[in-house]
């Protein structure tokens, strides 16, 4: 029989695996229901309105929708990659979350032990994110392959020459990043910026605010949201890789998607908005607030943020695409890389 | 790791630093020259190559540097003037040899440059690894320059690309076992291992066959020259004389390393193994030249025979045969380069340089001829040409370390290459010229290949004449390799 | 439990190399290619090496395996089956791999490895990273500088191969 303490350690980590795997896949409802309600109030419309108050419930009537729907296979289609495609843009997509953290540790009353709010502090934990958030394309790609339609074909084309090209960029930035906290684990880099906003990463003058926005950039494209959305150009190519994806398959690379840019806006917190910090101690006498809320909220401002973007900027031609990534990104990365070496001296 | 025991030493890589910083300089000259003025560059790499040149022989440090990974001794010294020098001369003929092929650019000098870079990292290489990126530099280099010729190029890089990566993988594999087997890569620290260790251990056989293989590829041993002829065919002419020169020279001088200095004691394996491929590559590379219609694969199978001849040297694993290894290279570049530029200047537009081409070459262009005809002999091995004398070492060295039988082929296999050799002045002096005119050269043309084939015909003659002065610095060279 | 995940990994990779030259799709044979290198990025891991496995998906699963596929696309050589372009080659070629397969078995079965281990403990071993990195830049300074060449030699001549197809 095993000791008591190891069964509980196990016991931890389901129980954080399967937490965290159950709010990514329901998280996708309230952010639908809020990407369009943002479109709307941007576009001075009301956004949904008939089902439930605020339309609150169409995220919901939307999901039956698409469970409900005919899956639609292609004839001439590679069946086997053709199913296989959605899981292998999914999996990456929440495996991403094994290592990074949401705050330090709690302390839960009951069994009386801390617990760290992270499933596992790699000693090499950016590094993982970026190796594993690069597998996401192989669903897009086989996913735009097995469809045997010209129009998945070249998006997944576009899709794979954007992410290769925009993957150097934010593994750039990611470097800027690590060698600011001299260190690849994501606990460590927050740690590094705790004490005040001056300590975050985007206050390190001058090389901070350049790597933020080379990351935003890049990561924007990776994720292909506007303005970078070339591989499903509804103006060229009907809906890119997707084309042929329906009713639960299309849904499960609506909601990889989603994840992505929840993982792309928690990125963008730990590794240059300090994380769980708060930006300055309080000096009033009322009970700090939990970091957690900290963290809560700076995420929420990011996906915000990058739901603002979307309905507000146009989309980029391909050559431009290409152009901003080899010719822009990349020199002004190796500068920078070269500033914050100097600084870090 | 304290930084002083790294034996951080500038000095030790000057001459490769020199040749990397020429590259770059080109390369960045590259962008402020016109398409048309690219020539120029030309000039600038092959002159600079030759103000490199005496810096070469100034530079020994005898001692390991940066972790054990460079040695800057006379063996690697020796070696980087035959690859300063075969580089130099291929650049210079490559000029003319562009313009007329109608594909002058930068990047061609400045890989070619590169290329020459990595021949030297793998001669002063003291260490598997170190070795390894030298030889993968090289390599890289020569895929592309390879590639570079319009039309034909394609293909001859594709197979030299594809079983080039495969012996770089099995060259790996087998400095893995090494690896495994001794628990370092550096070439002294494995000497030291290997001898304190009983001599029947097959790990290391394994070792021994997989980076015998690796490097056999480089030099185009049989059973693996498969790629050559199409390399060499493909490549532009220039390339494939520095292909066939630097490349091997560089090849054997990681081969003569690694097995005469890092595995002694294994001597009794490796040159039975080496013993097979040698005689196998010479025969096998003079009857098939034999057949040979096109006069830039006779002598790509040339060169597999002449490997073989060279092979024999690092089989006897005495001083006198790595001296005599030495000794060929040198010549060897001499010669090669000559009859390569001949082949260059002979050939008629882009329709190949068909052995028939030569025909009637003496009526009409009697110097060329002549230049041909020596090194020919030269190749052939007859006196009192520099070939000759390096066959004798070689012989001699084998004869003397009681290699028989090895030396009894390397004759029949001379025997037999003799007849493709005289074919050629056969072809040149025998037979009436026809087709059509040959067109005209420029002055400049001729300047650029009248110096070129000047030198390496007083290279060949002298080097056959006056051999002593040259192998009393080569054995002195090969002294590092067998003090230890 | 080390062992047994050991032998899982080496399994799926050894099958899953021999399905990358046997299935006749080229897309499912660089499926398969991707397999077999995460088994080799888990073995890695196996290796207290996290540092070259997630290198290792990095760079030849997210990079290189994606323009593969990228080129196996552009040049639609899915349709085209890999064995009509095959000689009879295959099995003088098999054979020839399996013997050499017996021959390399024979002499490891009988050779025994008598480097000694690591020299790094198993608390040195977690900073991994750090390790690696003061190696590259003391010991192995002159090789890593030399790689640098090799990767823009290697970049300057695709561009150039590249650019030189446009001009014709």
């Amino acid at each position: 029989m095993p000791d008591v303490t190891t069964l509980i350690e196990v016991l931890l980590i389901v129980i954080k695996v399967v937490v965290i795997a159950m709010i990514l896949f329901s998280l996708p409802m309230p952010l639908t229901w809020l990407e369009r309600k943002v479109a709307g109030h941007i576009q001075v419309r009301l956004g949904p309105w008939r089902v439930g108050p605020h339309g609150i419930l169409q995220a919901v009537a939307d999901a039956i929708k698409l469970m409900l729907k005919e899956d639609i296979t292609p004839d001439k289609a590679d069946k086997f990659l053709f199913r296989l495609a959605p899981l292998l843009a999914l999996v990456p997509a929440f495996a991403v979350f094994v290592t990074i953290p949401f705050g330090e540790s709690i302390s839960i009353p009951f069994i009386e032990r801390d617990v760290t709010l992270y499933i596992a502090d790699m000693n090499v934990g950016i590094l993982y994110i970026l190796a594993i958030a690069g597998l996401g394309i192989y669903g897009v790609i086989l996913g735009g392959w097995a469809s045997n339609s010209k129009y998945s074909l070249l998006g997944a084309l576009r899709s794979s020459a954007q992410m290769i090209s925009y993957e150097i960029a934010i593994s750039f930035a990611a470097i800027g990043v690590v060698m600011i906290a001299n260190s690849l684990s994501l606990v460590d880099i927050v740690g590094a910026q705790s004490g005040s906003i001056l300590n975050w990463n985007i206050l390190y003058l001058p090389v901070g605010p350049v790597w933020f926005a080379i990351f935003l950039i890049a990561s924007l494209a990776e994720i292909n949201r506007i303005p970078f959305d070339l591989p499903e150009d509804e103006g060229t190519l009907g809906a890119g890789f997707h084309t042929e994806y329906s009713g639960m398959r299309f849904s499960l690379f609506m909601l990889a998607e989603y994840v992505a840019m929840v993982t792309v806006s928690i990125l963008c917190v730990l590794l240059f908005f300090g994380g769980w910090n708060a930006p300055f101690d309080m000096p009033l006498p009322i009970p700090p607030i939990p970091a957690i809320f900290w963290f809560i909220g700076k995420v929420s401002a990011f996906i915000y943020f990058f739901m603002w973007l979307r309905f507000t900027l146009p989309r980029y031609r391909y050559d431009q695409l290409m152009t901003l990534g080899w010719k822009v990104l990349i020199p002004i990365s190796l500068v920078n890389i070269l500033v914050t070496g100097y600084m870090r001296i | 790791m304290n930084l002083a025991s790294l034996n951080i030493n500038i000095y030790s890589l000057l001459p490769l630093l020199m040749v990397v910083g020429l590259a770059l300089f080109v390369l960045v000259l590259d962008f402020f020259i016109p398409r048309g003025g690219k020539r120029a560059l030309g000039y600038v790499s092959a002159l600079g190559l030759v103000c490199i040149l005496p810096f070469v022989p100034m530079f020994i440090e005898t001692v390991p540097s940066y972790a054990g990974f460079v040695i800057a001794d006379t063996y690697s010294a020796f070696f980087n003037v035959v690859f300063l020098v075969s580089s130099a001369f291929a650049i210079f003929i490559s000029i003319d040899y562009l313009r007329r092929l109608g594909s002058e650019s930068g990047e061609y000098y400045y890989i070619m440059l590169f290329a020459t870079a990595g021949m030297m990292i793998m001669a002063s290489a003291n260490d598997l690894i170190g070795l390894y990126v030298g030889l993968e530099l090289m390599s890289m280099s020569f895929y592309i320059l390879v590639a570079l010729r319009p039309g034909k190029g394609a293909e001859g890089a594709l197979k030299y690309f594809v079983l080039g990566a495969m012996s770089s993988g099995i060259l790996l594999y087998g400095i893995s076992f090494a690896y495994g087997f001794s628990g370092t890569t550096n070439v002294n620290e494995m000497a030291a291992i290997v001898y304190r260790l009983p001599d029947n251990n097959t790990y290391l056989y394994l070792a021994l066959a997989l980076i015998g293989a690796g490097f056999a590829f480089k030099i185009a041993a049989f059973p693996f020259h498969v790629w050559s002829p199409d390399a060499y065919e493909g490549a532009p002419t220039p390339v494939t004389a520095l292909l066939s020169v630097g490349s091997k020279a560089a090849a054997f001088a990681v081969f003569l390393r690694v097995f005469a200095v890092a595995l002694p004691a294994f001597h009794g394996q490796w040159s039975d193994m080496l013993w097979v491929i040698s005689a196998a590559t010479m025969i096998f590379g003079s009857v098939v030249a034999i057949p040979q219609k096109n006069i830039i694969r006779m002598l790509a199978y040339s060169s597999i025979a002449h490997a073989g001849v060279i092979l024999m040297g690092i089989v006897v694993n005495s001083s006198a045969g790595a001296s005599a290894v030495l000794y060929y290279s040198l010549v060897y570049a001499f010669m090669n380069v000559g009859a390569f530029t001949v082949a260059a200047l002979a050939s008629r537009g882009d329709g190949g340089e068909q052995l028939t081409d030569l025909r009637g070459l003496a009526s009409r262009r009697p110097w060329l001829a002549f230049f041909m005809a020596l090194f020919m002999v030269s190749l052939a091995g007859i006196p009192p040409t520099a070939g000759f004398m390096a066959k004798f070492f070689v012989l001699a060295s084998a004869v003397h370390a009681g290699y028989y039988w090895l030396a009894v082929i390397a004759v029949i296999s001379t025997a037999i290459a003799l007849f493709f050799y005289a074919r050629v002045i056969f072809y040149m002096y025998m037979r009436d010229y026809e087709g059509a005119e040959l067109p005209e050269r420029s002055l400049f043309t001729c300047v650029t290949y009248g110096v070129v084939l000047i030198l390496t015909a007083v290279g060949t003659l002298a080097l056959g004449v006056y051999p002593s002065a040259i192998l009393d610095i080569a054995v002195r060279a090969v002294g590092p390799l067998f003090t230890i | 439990m080390e062992q047994l995940f050991f032998y899982i990994f080496s399994i799926v990779a050894i099958v899953s190399a021999i399905l990358v030259v046997s299935v006749r799709n080229p897309v499912h044979s660089a499926l398969y290619l991707i397999i077999c290198f995460l088994q080799v990025a888990a073995m890695f891991v196996l290796l207290r090496s996290p540092f070259l496995a997630a290198v290792q998906v990095f760079i030849y699963v997210g990079a290189v395996m994606v323009l593969f596929l990228f080129a196996v696309m552009v040049l639609d050589l899915g349709k085209e089956r890999l064995k009509d372009s095959m000689h009879s080659q295959s099995i003088l070629g098999g054979a020839l791999a399996i013997v050499l397969f017996f021959i390399a078995f024979y002499l490891v079965y009988n050779g025994d490895i008598v480097a000694p281990l690591g020299a790094y403990t198993e608390t040195a071993l977690m900073k991994n990273t750090e390790v690696i990195g003061a190696a590259l830049y003391t010991k192995y300074i002159y090789p890593f500088e030399v790689v640098s060449l090799i990767l823009l030699v290697a970049l300057v001549g695709a561009i150039t191969l590249v650019m030189r197809h446009k001009d014709n």
